[in-house]
């Protein structure tokens, strides 16, 4: 999403819309209006809705129950509501709070660190993809990025051996720098052939994918005795420290994705360079005209983005995990997608959506092993939520809310040519 | 419009076609990429193979009424010679140049010549290894038949302008709907059709956001994409894993032997042995390459995917004609996901496209945007698949890994995007939506 399109919906909410009046008749005016927080509320109740009916509809004993609709349709419904509820009970305790949890409030809050590791990677994968966003780009090869950033990162932290500090570091700055060629070589081809980057990214997303598979099967990154493919186990002193005693397990991570966060808020909004960007991604002839490289500006632009991405496989294989598997990425590179729609390519509003989605993860787990509702579901919730983010008009009309007539859906065009 | 055209022609500016020739620099570039193929053959596949071994190529099934039989050439000279006409053709091409359409040629017999010196190499492993040509191309057009629908997808869709990254999600709809339907009523027919209407479904969903609500197509491709895998997913786990014999057994389709045609040698087998699905894409095939540059439906396609303003001026409704291509596109999509379980009687799996649509999409820009194009990528596709499978089989004279070959797809689309095959462009409006005038 672009620069106008954000600006758009805000200027419609914050002062077009609200003029004056009480304060009951505002706030009323205000949660009719599009602002995006409602749209977000909104959007997030239409999940949970779709979701629900999902849990009904598959739901063994509802179904049992629903044979005999016609007879007592109080016991379908009863039945229903059962799945449903303790399925989002389920979710809701496994990411926030756990009332079952044994050993007092420490333990009970243990679901929240689970959803601060869940939210890490999330966090810097919206980021990138954002930051792409913010210039014009698709960045849909966080994947690849992510999975060239673990590799550095791992092969530096399991092969080489320095001292402790030091060597989180470096294997943090490989990471970046592994992430940051995967992108880079998307906004070079763009830069230099114009070879669309979401064709390019989607295809360095694979050959990424069998690149890692090849390096497992090589003695010297394969962990040796093991007839898995699993990599080294990284040394200790380039592991991303806890932040708090067992069993949290949340890890410094946070920490770097949190800065990262602000980094690019500063580059975006302080700097020279983000200004360019941005100018590059609201108008690439306007940007030209006024005398800016915009080829050198997508490299500079994805080589960030890859560095961003790459902080996210870092994340998972110096702080979360200790060696790289074949699914190192665990999906985070597709759903840094919609984490970085969801908050509008903004990078402290892609911080809350990746804490949203990563307490949906974290509560899925929660939810899978507690009442069988399959983590799939999690999926579902994700992708209606950006879904209807993505058509503001569409919950408009569901909601019968009031705003301005298609809001900016021009700039958001853009074809392979474009 | 002809009438006009004929009543005054004065006012009709026509342009005659100037074949362009390609700029000294692209030649070199071109020829230069040839004659490096070209010595690698030599080198690399000729030199490089076991001197003296033949080559042998089985050409015929197992249990056929008449045996053709093996192929048998002498491994390295044929790789040498292959190289050397690659070679030959790199320097042609430096020198005086082809034209637009011969070069379409010579890339075609350029990749026909490296693969085929390539096998001959692959072949000298150990001596008198055989290698199953016919089984290797059987596996191709297994492999490439969710592929080539796929691409079809792409390519209906993105000539109206609209760009499908969804073609994954809409596979793996058709792919899931297929299974669960064709076992809860043990009917293949049945199965089909749940596929054809689960893809047009996804189908209908993109149409829907990416014309009526403006959403971009890209980003809608891949949300579609995650909401069907978390849907199929879903379901799978609640309902089809608990109970796999009710709900994920699904029947295959019979093999029809098309009478005549399929006791024809190495085409029979190949080409007229399959399922009604594979018979159903030689129809598609043929019918949208020749209706989407013959027939009024198909000039309006294109006329909305490169310019629909002037469709629009005109009196072509551009919203409904992609709202069609699109929602057609789903169903071919999912046949394609079809195929995947229905055509094999392969029971569903999570995620069980596993990245074919977005091969499919890489087949369409490959092909660029032509139907032809599209399949001969797909194919192309589906052969690296198939030879992977086989390479495992044989020992090759150097190991090679199957990660590598599995990039190739791949490296392929991102040389073919980055100009390296020519210029590669896609329908002007692809991926614009319209707002009208």
């Amino acid at each position: 999403m672009s620069e106008p399109q954000g600006s758009d919906l805000m200027t419609t909410s914050s002062s077009g819309q609200l003029p004056g009046g009480s304060g009951v008749a505002v706030s009323l005016r205000w949660l009719r209006s599009t602002h995006p927080i409602v749209v977000t509320v909104l959007a997030f109740v239409v999940s949970v809705i779709v979701g629900g009916l999902l849990i009904v509809v598959t739901d063994s004993p509802t179904r049992k129950a629903a044979r005999y609709f016609f007879a007592s349709p109080g016991t379908t419904f009863a039945k229903g509501w059962d799945a449903v509820s303790s399925a989002y009970v389920a979710l809701v305790e496994g990411s926030i709070f756990d009332l079952h949890a044994h050993g007092g409030l420490w333990q009970g809050l243990n679901p929240l660190s689970d959803t601060m590791l869940n939210a890490t990677p999330l966090i810097l994968a919206g980021l990138a993809v954002g930051l792409a966003f913010r210039t014009g780009l698709f960045n849909i090869g966080v994947q690849g990025q992510l999975i060239m950033g673990a590799v550095f990162a791992g092969y530096v932290g399991f092969a080489w051996r320095l001292p402790i500090g030091v060597h989180l570091l470096v294997a943090l700055i490989a990471g970046m720098v592994g992430g940051a060629i995967w992108a880079g070589l998307a906004g070079w081809l763009k830069a230099r052939t114009g070879a669309h980057e979401v064709i390019t990214t989607i295809m360095l997303n694979y050959i990424a994918f069998y690149l890692l598979g090849y390096l497992l099967s090589l003695d010297g990154f394969k962990r040796s005795g093991s007839n898995q493919a699993i990599s080294r186990i990284v040394d200790s002193n380039a592991r991303l420290p806890k932040l708090f005693p067992a069993p949290w397990r949340v890890h410094a991570g946070l920490i770097v994705a949190l800065l990262a966060a602000g980094a690019v808020a500063w580059l975006l909004t302080r700097s020279r360079a983000g200004f360019q960007l941005r100018a590059v991604g609201a108008n690439q002839n306007a940007a030209r005209t006024a005398g800016m490289n915009v080829g050198r500006n997508y490299v500079i632009s994805m080589v960030i983005a890859g560095a961003l991405a790459g902080l996210a496989g870092c994340s998972q294989i110096l702080g979360t995990n200790s060696s790289i598997t074949q699914d190192i990425d665990a999906g985070i590179g597709f759903t840094g997608i919609t984490v970085a729609l969801l908050g509008r390519a903004d990078p402290w509003a892609t911080v809350l959506a990746g804490l949203l989605f990563g307490a949906l993860q974290a509560g899925g787990v929660a939810m899978q092993s507690r009442t069988g509702t399959p983590i799939d579901l999690v999926t579902v919730l994700q992708s209606i939520i950006v879904l209807f983010i993505a058509a503001p008009a569409l919950i408009r009309s569901v909601f019968r809310l009031r705003g301005a007539a298609d809001v900016g859906s021009q700039q958001l065009a853009k074809g392979w040519n474009g | 419009m002809s009438a006009v055209r004929e009543q005054e022609p004065s006012l009709v500016e026509t342009h005659e076609v100037v074949e362009v020739p390609a700029s000294r620099k692209s030649r070199l570039i071109s020829g230069s990429v040839l004659i490096v193929v070209g010595l690698l053959c030599v080198l690399g596949l000729g030199v490089g193979s076991h001197a003296g071994y033949d080559a042998k190529f089985g050409l015929s099934p197992t249990g056929a009424t008449i045996k053709v039989p093996a192929l048998v050439v002498p491994a390295r000279i044929v790789a040498i010679v292959l190289g050397l006409l690659i070679v030959a053709l790199g320097v042609w091409r430096i020198s005086r140049g082809f034209s637009r359409h011969t070069m379409r040629w010579v890339v075609a017999i350029t990749i026909v010549a490296a693969v085929f010196s390539f096998l001959c190499w692959a072949c000298t492993g150990s001596k008198g290894t055989t290698l199953d040509l016919l089984g290797l191309l059987q596996q191709t057009i297994f492999l490439a038949v969710p592929l080539i629908l796929g691409a079809l997808a792409g390519v209906l869709c993105e000539r109206s302008g609209v760009i499908n990254v969804a073609i994954e999600g809409q596979m793996l709809a058709g792919a899931f709907a297929g299974a669960l339907f064709g076992s809860l009523t043990h009917n293949a027919g049945v199965g089909v059709f749940a596929s054809l209407i689960a893809g047009g479904l996804i189908g209908a969903l993109l149409a829907v956001f990416a014309i009526r609500y403006l959403v971009n197509q890209v980003v809608l491709g891949v949300v579609i994409n995650l909401l069907a895998l978390g849907l199929t997913g879903y379901v799978y786990d609640a309902v089809m894993a608990n109970d796999q014999n009710t709900y994920n057994t699904p029947p295959g389709l019979h093999v029809i032997n098309i009478p005549g045609l399929s006791d024809i040698p190495i085409i029979g087998p190949l080409l007229f042995q399959q399922n009604l699905i594979v018979y159903a894409m030689y129809v598609l095939i043929a019918v949208i390459d020749v209706a989407l540059f013959r027939s009024r439906w198909g000039l309006r396609t294109r006329a909305v995917g490169e310019h629909p303003k002037a469709a629009d001026t005109v009196g072509i409704n551009v919203r409904r004609t992609r709202y069609v291509n699109v929602i057609i596109g789903g169903l071919v999509a999912g046949l394609g996901g079809a195929s995947l379980t229905l055509g094999s009687a392969l029971p569903f799996g999570k995620n069980m496209t596993n990245g074919k649509g977005f091969i499919a999409l890489a087949a369409v820009i490959f092909g660029r945007w032509s139907p032809r194009g599209a399949v001969g990528a797909a194919l192309l596709f589906g052969f690296a698949d198939a030879l992977q499978n086989v390479l495992s089989f044989i020992g090759t004279p150097v190991s090679i890994p199957s990660q590598i070959l599995a990039m190739l797809p791949y490296l392929a689309t991102i040389l073919a995007v980055a100009g390296l095959v020519g210029r590669v462009r896609a329908p002007a409006a692809d991926g614009e939506p319209y707002v009208g005038r």
